[in-house]
Parts: structure tokens; sequence; C-alpha cells
């Protein structure tokens, strides 16, 4: 399915939507982009650490609330679009949810499991008790109420046509974010054929019966790295970080990078891809499932 | 040699000495990431360090790392896991000591990195807890480390994100539940201050080579409490110089 199409089709205005759920790396950028350029409204951004997707999101005016343990760009510091929607309302106000890491992890595991809260004794002390209407105190224990998202969009290594995804490397919240949802979207760097996945059960993430959809997009996670596929552009962050600084700056940045260009691929065009590219692979041992 | 340094490289050797050898280490970014380094090229070399997003190394990433998620901390790892697997560890008493940063400190070592000023119309909107909230309330003990200015070092911070020792009186994190033992340290450019056993309000323990207990006052929001002696912070070594330059691109 086209980028274009899997957006349209299962991220309407108003959605609840898990983005970034590994924290720096396999961050869907283009996915999130795509959101932009078909100007969706009144999101609900759910995740940990999201680098600096978040803050494009909304400074593009997406985001009605935004429920994180954290917004900014993890390289350069705050996110300047994050700050100019909290204190001046620019593009508009925003509703936010804070969280630390492990209880937006809770939230979303007690909708996995679909119970109305988990019990916790992180955030004890924490004045985010006292902002977040979704955590409550008792029993000496804080109890993070359910956060179900409506979509969770996350970008992989590789998956086949059917849904079914290899993610590898440290996964942050991914796999509690998309067995919450209620979909998932998967973009990948590779779509293989289901010999490949099937070959290593263990690896998929969610149930073919969750994804709704699959979008081969290579070099989708730009400028968040990809492990065994791309490193880390820090530049690109860096450029970002001075740009977004200005309502102004940002809205040039957006022109280029986001609204002026159709597609992924066209995008890649202006980045130094090559340099960015892993060349030195280092291949894990193969699993035996050999069963007689 | 000792005279010719910066004070972020006598911060990291102060924090490197922070981690003793065998300890599991929530390590964080940037100079703490490099404090882990030296640690492990020094006097811990059996130091473990975990990540939240789900990682634990044993040795330093061969190359430079923007994020603890970059590809050259992942290749090596001992373990690479989702966040609530590392999570369950610190809840567990498995992690010895954490780093946390901070844009604002208070004498009780709590930390905002949430809002300046009122949160439903905030002066400054910071990103928010990441996972600092967690090594605050879970780790068996932390530290941080800021730069030192008047605006960072305040009395009392208006919103707690990462609590310390809370309003200050003795036992604070006990009675309110909180696992670990909280800050054990404010390492800072200009010197260290540190905490009375079972929490309380922050002492001056060393000053840095060339700043002086005057200094120190000028530059901190509350009226800093001075213990019977304050010794000078050791210079770094040469050995920790030597490892943090190698490393020199990470600070």
């Amino acid at each position: 399915m086209s980028m274009v199409e899997a957006i349209e089709r299962f991220v309407p205005d108003g959605s609840r939507v898990a983005m970034g759920t590994a924290l720096e790396a396999l961050i869907p950028f283009a996915a999130g982009h795509e959101l932009i350029r078909q100007n969706r409204r009144d999101l609900e951004l759910v995740g940990p650490i999201s680098d600096a997707l978040f803050d494009q999101l909304i400074g593009s005016g997406c985001v009605s609330r935004v429920t994180a343990a954290w917004v900014g760009n993890v390289s350069e510091g705050l996110g300047h679009c994050y700050r100019r929607a909290c204190e001046d309302g620019v593009p508009h106000r925003l509703e936010v949810h804070d969280h630390s890491n492990f209880s937006i992890s809770l939230a979303l595991w007690a909708a996995a499991w679909n119970v109305p809260s988990l019990p916790t004794r992180t955030l004890l002390g924490s004045d985010i008790l006292r902002t977040n209407p979704n955590l409550s105190t008792g029993f000496g224990m804080v109890h993070v109420g359910a956060v179900r998202p409506d979509v969770a969009i996350v970008h992989v290594q590789r998956a086949d046509a059917m849904g079914r995804a290899h993610a590898w490397g440290p996964l942050g919240i991914t796999e509690e974010a998309g067995l919450a949802a209620d979909r998932v979207v998967v973009t990948c760097e590779e779509l293989v054929d289901s010999s490949v996945t099937l070959s290593d059960p263990n690896r998929i993430l969610y149930p073919e019966t969750k994804v709704v959809a699959v979008v081969h997009e290579p070099g989708g996670a730009h400028p968040s790295p990809v492990q065994g596929y791309f490193k880390r552009d820090h530049g690109f962050y860096r450029e970002y970080a001075e740009q977004s600084r200005s309502a102004d700056g940002f809205a040039s940045w957006l022109k280029r990078w986001v609204l002026d260009v159709p597609d992924r691929a066209t995008y890649l065009e202006h980045i130094d891809v090559h340099a960015l590219r892993i060349r030195h692979h280092q291949y894990s041992a193969p699993a035996d499932f050999g069963d007689e | 040699m000792s005279d010719a340094y910066t004070s972020q490289e006598l911060m990291v050797a102060v924090a490197a000495r922070e981690i003793k050898d065998g300890d599991v280490v929530f390590v964080g970014m940037r100079l703490p990431i490099l404090a882990y380094a030296v640690a492990l090229t020094t006097h811990a070399p059996n130091a473990r360090g975990l990540f939240e997003v789900g990682l634990m190394r044993d040795q330093p990433a061969g190359a430079f790392l923007g994020t603890m998620g970059d590809p050259p901390n992942v290749a090596g790892a001992l373990w690479a896991t989702r966040m609530s697997n590392a999570m369950a560890l610190m809840t567990q008493g498995h992690v010895d000591l954490g780093f946390i940063g901070g844009a604002e400190v208070d004498r009780f070592g709590n930390l905002n990195t949430s809002y300046v000023g009122d949160p439903a119309k905030p002066k400054v909107k910071l990103p928010g807890s990441g996972g600092g909230a967690d090594i605050a309330i879970l780790s068996r003990r932390w530290v941080t480390l800021m730069n030192h200015e008047r605006r960072r070092l305040v009395d009392r911070v208006s919103f707690i994100t990462s609590p310390g020792h809370g309003d200050g009186s003795r036992g604070w994190r006990e009675r309110n539940g909180l696992l670990g033992g909280g800050p054990a340290a404010i390492i800072t450019t200009l010197c260290v201050f540190r905490f009375p056993e079972g929490g309380g309000e922050a002492y001056l323990d060393t000053v840095h080579p060339g700043h002086s207990v005057d200094e120190v006052r000028e530059q901190t929001g509350w009226t800093v409490k001075v213990g019977a002696t304050v010794g000078e912070t050791d210079p770094p070594t040469e050995a920790e110089l030597t490892a943090i330059r190698s490393r020199r691109g990470e600070a």
C-alpha cells in the first residue's frame, strides 16, 4: 500500500496515534510527514521520547493533545514548536498529559491487557501526578490509566505483505503500543517474502490480525537510525533545531522538507543517502526451528 | 597536565568516580555516557550500563553516539529488549546508580524538566520527564550534573518532575513510598553538593580547584549549607583525562 493511501484510510482527523515508540531509532518520519501533507487535524500523539517528529507535527497544527514522556530534539534539546504551542498558543493551544517513560509504557500495557489501570510505584512524589488527569493514587501506589491508541505507526527493518514485521535493536514501547492500538500501520525498509518473516516467528512484532497496512518506505525513518540500514543523521537534527527556533524558520523548513516534497523517494534525493547507509553488516546466527 | 582541563572534564571525572566496580548504572546521555566510559576504563571495569530504550552493555560504544538508540550502542550489547524490562530491573533494586539531567534543581535535590512557571500557562515548556522521574524514584541512588548558574540552582523548583528529597524533612522518601535512596550528589561546574543519609538539604562537600566557597554562594539560589570542612575536588587524573579525551566528540 502507498503511504498516501495508508494515512488516508487509517489515520483520520481526531485519531489517537502512537508513534516514535522505539524512542530514538525507527521513528516513522515519512508517515508523520504524510500526515502533515494531508493536513490532518486534532490528533492526539502518544509516545515516550519521540525525537523531533512530535515537534514537527505540533508546529504544523496537526495536534490537539500530547500524551507523552518527552517532546523535544534528543541530541539538541528543546522542542521549539512544542514551546511555542504551550507558551504562546502558536499555531494553537495544546493539551498536555505528562508521563514518564515507564508510565506511558504502563498506560499502553493496561490498554493491551484490557484493564482500566495498572499500579506502579513510579511517579510517587512527582508533580506529574498533579497535571495528568489520567494518573491517580491510592493504597500507596500510582494508578496509571489505560491509553488505547486508535492506531500505532511503526517503522521496522523488514515486513511481509501480510503485516508480519521484524524489528531488532532496542524496542522501547513498540510492542505494547501495537498491542494496545486498535490497528497498526507498518512502514518498512524492505518488503520481504513471508518465508523470511516466518523463518523467525519470535521476531514478529504483532499478530497479523492487528496490522492493517504495510508500506514499503525505504529511508522512512530518516534522520533517525535504523539498525543495519541507516546511521543517525546528527547534522539534520542540528539544522532542524536551528531553523525551528522561530515560527518563520520552521515554516520554511517545513516547506522545504515536507510540503514541497511529494513523497519519500523525492525527499531522499535531497540527502546524502550514501554517507548514511550502514555498510558493515553484523548478522546474528540463525535460530534452528527444526521440529523433527 | 592536571591544571589543563575544562570544567566539563572535571565534572565527568567526578561523575565517573560515583560508579563503583560491578554497579549497574542507568546511564542516560551526554556527560553521563562519557562518565560511564571513563569508569569502565579506569576503576570500574565490571560496571554495566542500562539504557531505557532497552539496552544493557558492558563496554562503551565503538563510535560516536548522538543518542542512546544509535546503532553503535546496539552493536555489541549484552541485551536488547523492551523498555519495560529495563524498568522492571530498576523496580527490583537492580540499578545501583542513575544519572539524571535537569534544567533546575533545588536544595532538596528535586529536579524540574517540565514547566517553568504555571503549568497552565508556562513561561518555558521544557521537554518533560523522559525516564528522569523513573530513575529518581526507583534507582538506589542517583546524581545529577548541571552548569552552575543561579537560575538553575533554585531554592525550590516550581514543578517537581523527578523527586529528590521532597520537602527536605527526614525520611520524606520512605514516607511517600519512593523506593530508592534518592539523590546522592549534585555535580556542578563549580562544586559538589552531597546529601545527608536519610534525606534533607544539600551541603557543600567540595569546591573545584580555582573556585571559592564565596563564588558558589553567589551563584546558588539558596543559602548554601557549608559543612565543618569544605575540601577541594580532586582534579582529573591523567588516566581519567586520557579516557575522556579519547571520546571527546561525545561531550
